[in-house]
């Protein structure tokens, strides 16, 4: 029976998705901006935020209209309440991205510190996961969701890299480069809490279609 | 947990026509278990066999066995009076008796099986009102008839009837539909009340309240036992296909 | 050009409209017509009988006995208290019979017993009252040698049996099922259920059923023609013929007398006077106990 939450679920299904490809564009400006130092596009990075956020809201209140009018039950129950918290996780990451434009901002007028080479491999891993996350979403995509969280690590992994580097072979050495080392450290950080956020998305998915909870379990990921 | 109710293989008949398939099921006492489903499902067929009203209507068959405290109710040396008074009933429709008053209502179980000791009943039947929350609202009027009272009050007069002869099980048959909003809040707040002393099942056909209410649900389909869990599971993660379907309203 | 022909539909539905309007009111006062029409009979046998009877209607009337023939004065005070009598004795063994019939019939009797003697009965309820009389005859006068006012009750329970039995029958029906799911669900034993709610629930209509059968047998004469036979003096035994209205005022209206015949509009009057009254206490009695309303 056809039934009109339906109509309701695919569309706000389809509006996460949109947020999901917004975000993801975000991330990729960011990295680009700082690749080529470009103000122009952190400033679209910083003032496109704003979209997202309405996003969020629009997402919200939608979601609480639902379970409020519609009392939804099982998978309709999970994939509203997921809903709400994959938007949050969304917004969240679409934050940080800011976060890398406002230090792309900083250096902007200074030369590299160094070439770049794991900061944009820890860009690469945050946007493969951040696209494979939203992909998990759609395509409801279990086996999916799972190899992304373990993929964490990696991030995790290339964060304690830069850090270590920085402050090894920069910030300790030499106390001028500090106000061109910290930014580039921070913008590391802002990566790997991107890839927590797409982690936290996939946990949500798993949850959400199989009612499994493998948020803080992650021993809880060989069973699905 | 006691299991109070033990229900074994129970097969119910009207006639050539079977309500009831192999419903294999336990009751805990001091829980409310609710029994789903839609229309035609056998969730009434399935309490009046529990209470055995169900054979009270010609031509009907039950198999199979219903355990209460072990006992089988159906074995040939039980007698069915005794049962009902150890599982109580509270119907759709309130069903309080014109013809008594409000006082005798609550007495009428007693009254009516001979016990007359008169402070015995005055005590007996403030206490049920009490427990079914309508003593304030009725006290200084005991001797008017059962039936000047509003429709929520009816029922919660049925209630304290059926506490009267304290029963072990409390079956409620959608006690809530034919009542408002505010007097099915207090009937719920009531049996919530009720389960610390009692085993309650509930057949409703309001898939909220029997989320609200309950601890257990059951969900029947044409004379099955499709899925029996905790009321949480049920309503967040269903295991059975079917039991999604009807409880997100896709059916049913 | 269409808005000519919209006019003309328009008229066209005007008309259709005040005819239906036209029968629905002739067909209202027709109805009405006849409804008052049914009031005349009534009213004109009470009126003529009132101003016929209502003379000769005096204290004397009740408390004394007929005077010997072509003697004036006298009253039918045997014949009131032997009308009372006999339906007292009729109810006595009519009643309970028909209502524990009833009972049967109402809570077990779905099967062919009960069609039988549901049928039974309404076959009884026809039967020429007459007929019943020689039945009772037979049955009781013959074996007594003699006319007794216990064959004239006998005859009279007879037409009494099948109203009362259908009544309670009709009236334990309509008491809900949910009423009695509600007594056994107490653990109260079907007979308990059955006299302490659903007969005491019925009963008002049942009591409306008896008394409407105490009024047709109150007036009630070709039975007793030869069963309680009659009287002329206070009736000492049960066994002996006993005097009833009905027989005193044929008795009187047949003979020469016009001191009998004024006698007998009196008679006429009592006799009427006593149905009327069995109907109101009857219409009384269900609106006293209907005060409450019954659940739905």
């Amino acid at each position: 029976m056809e039934r009109h939450l339906d109509q309701e679920l695919a569309d706000l299904k389809k509006e996460l998705i949109m947020m999901g490809s917004l975000v993801e564009t975000a991330i990729f400006e960011s990295i680009e901006a700082l690749k080529q130092l470009d103000r122009e596009r952190a400033d679209k990075v910083i003032s496109d935020d704003k979209i997202i956020d309405e996003l969020e809201n629009t997402i919200d209140e939608k979601c609480l209209e639902l379970l409020a009018l519609q009392q939804p039950m099982a998978v309709d129950l999970r994939f509203i309440t997921m809903e709400m918290k994959i938007s949050t996780d969304l917004e969240r990451m679409a934050d940080l991205a800011v976060d890398i434009a406002q230090r792309v901002l900083e250096l902007a007028d200074k030369p590299l510190l160094k070439p770049l080479i794991d900061i944009p491999k820890l860009a690469i891993i945050a946007q493969e996961m951040t696209k494979g996350a939203i992909e998990s979403f759609f395509n409801l995509d279990v086996a999916l969701a799972g190899k992304l969280i373990l993929r964490d690590k990696e991030a995790d992994a290339l964060r304690n890299l830069v850090q270590q580097e920085l402050l090894d072979d920069y910030i300790s050495k030499n106390k001028k480069t500090i106000p061109r080392a910290i930014p580039l450290l921070l913008i590391a950080r802002h990566l790997e809490r991107i890839c927590d956020h797409a982690t936290n998305i996939c946990e949500d998915v798993i949850y959400m279609i199989q009612a499994k909870v493998v948020k803080h379990h992650p021993e809880k990921l060989q069973e699905i | 947990m006691e299991e109070t109710i033990k229900v074994l293989n129970l097969n119910a008949y009207f006639g050539n026509v079977q309500a009831l398939k192999d419903i294999n099921i336990s009751i805990k006492e001091k829980m409310v278990t609710a029994i789903i489903g839609p229309s035609g499902c056998g969730k009434s067929t399935f309490i009046r066999c529990i209470n055995r009203l169900h054979e009270v209507v010609p031509n009907t068959k039950v198999s199979g066995e219903v355990l209460l405290d072990g006992k089988d109710i159906y074995s040939a040396d039980v007698d069915p009076i005794e049962i009902r008074r150890k599982i109580g009933m509270v119907f759709q429709r309130p069903n309080p008796f014109p013809v008594l008053s409000i006082y005798d209502n609550v007495a009428a179980g007693l009254k009516l099986n001979g016990i007359k000791r008169k402070d015995n009943l005055d005590e007996i039947v403030e206490s049920s009102l009490r427990m079914s929350a309508l003593w304030d609202e009725v006290k200084d009027k005991l001797d008017a008839s059962g039936v000047s009272l509003s429709g929520g009050q009816q029922q919660r007069l049925c209630i304290a009837r059926a506490l009267a002869v304290k029963p072990e099980v409390i079956l409620f048959d959608e006690p809530c539909a034919s009542l408002d909003p505010i007097s099915t809040a207090k009937i719920e707040e009531l049996i919530l009340e009720l389960k610390n002393d009692y085993a309650i099942i509930i057949v409703t056909h309001n898939m909220q309240q029997a989320a609200r209410v309950s601890d257990f649900t059951a969900f029947f389909l044409m004379g099955e036992l499709i899925e029996f869990d905790n009321t949480q599971d049920i309503f967040t993660k269903p295991k059975d296909k079917k039991t999604e379907a009807y409880i997100t309203g896709r059916f049913g | 050009m269409a808005g000519f022909r919209e006019g003309k539909r328009r008229d066209k539905r005007m008309s259709i409209y005040k005819r239906r309007k036209i029968i629905n009111k002739l067909m209202c006062t027709v109805a009405l017509l006849c409804a008052i029409l049914t009031l005349v009979p009534l009213i004109s046998i009470f009126g003529y009988v009132l101003s016929k009877g209502i003379t000769s209607v005096s204290l004397g009337f009740f408390t004394h006995l007929p005077k010997p023939v072509g003697e004036p004065g006298g009253g039918m005070g045997n014949a009131i208290v032997g009308t009372l009598i006999l339906i007292g004795l009729s109810c006595l063994w009519a009643i309970p019979l028909g209502i524990l019939g009833g009972v049967y019939l109402s809570e077990f009797g779905n099967n062919k017993l009960g069609l039988t003697v549901r049928f039974t009965a309404d076959v009884l309820n026809g039967i020429p009252s007459i007929v019943i009389g020689i039945f009772a005859y037979t049955m009781f006068v013959l074996p007594m040698k003699s006319f007794s006012a216990i064959s004239g009750a006998f005859a009279l329970g007879i037409i009494m049996l099948p109203t009362v039995m259908r009544t309670t029958e009709e009236m334990l029906r309509m008491v809900p099922r949910n009423l009695r799911e509600g007594a056994l669900a107490l653990g109260i034993s079907q007979f308990r259920m059955i006299v302490s709610i659903v007969l005491k629930t019925a009963l008002p209509g049942i009591m409306t059923g008896i008394l409407l059968a105490i009024a047709r047998i109150a007036g009630e004469t070709a039975p007793l023609l030869f069963t309680a036979f009659g009287n002329r003096f206070w009736n000492q035994s049960l066994q002996q013929p006993i005097a009833a209205l009905p027989l005193q005022i044929f008795a009187y209206a047949i003979s020469p007398f016009d001191d009998w015949h004024r006698q007998a509009w009196a008679g006429a009057l009592v006799l009427i006077a006593i149905v009327f009254l069995m109907s109101f206490i009857s219409r009384f009695v269900i609106r006293l106990r209907y005060k409450f309303p019954t659940s739905r």
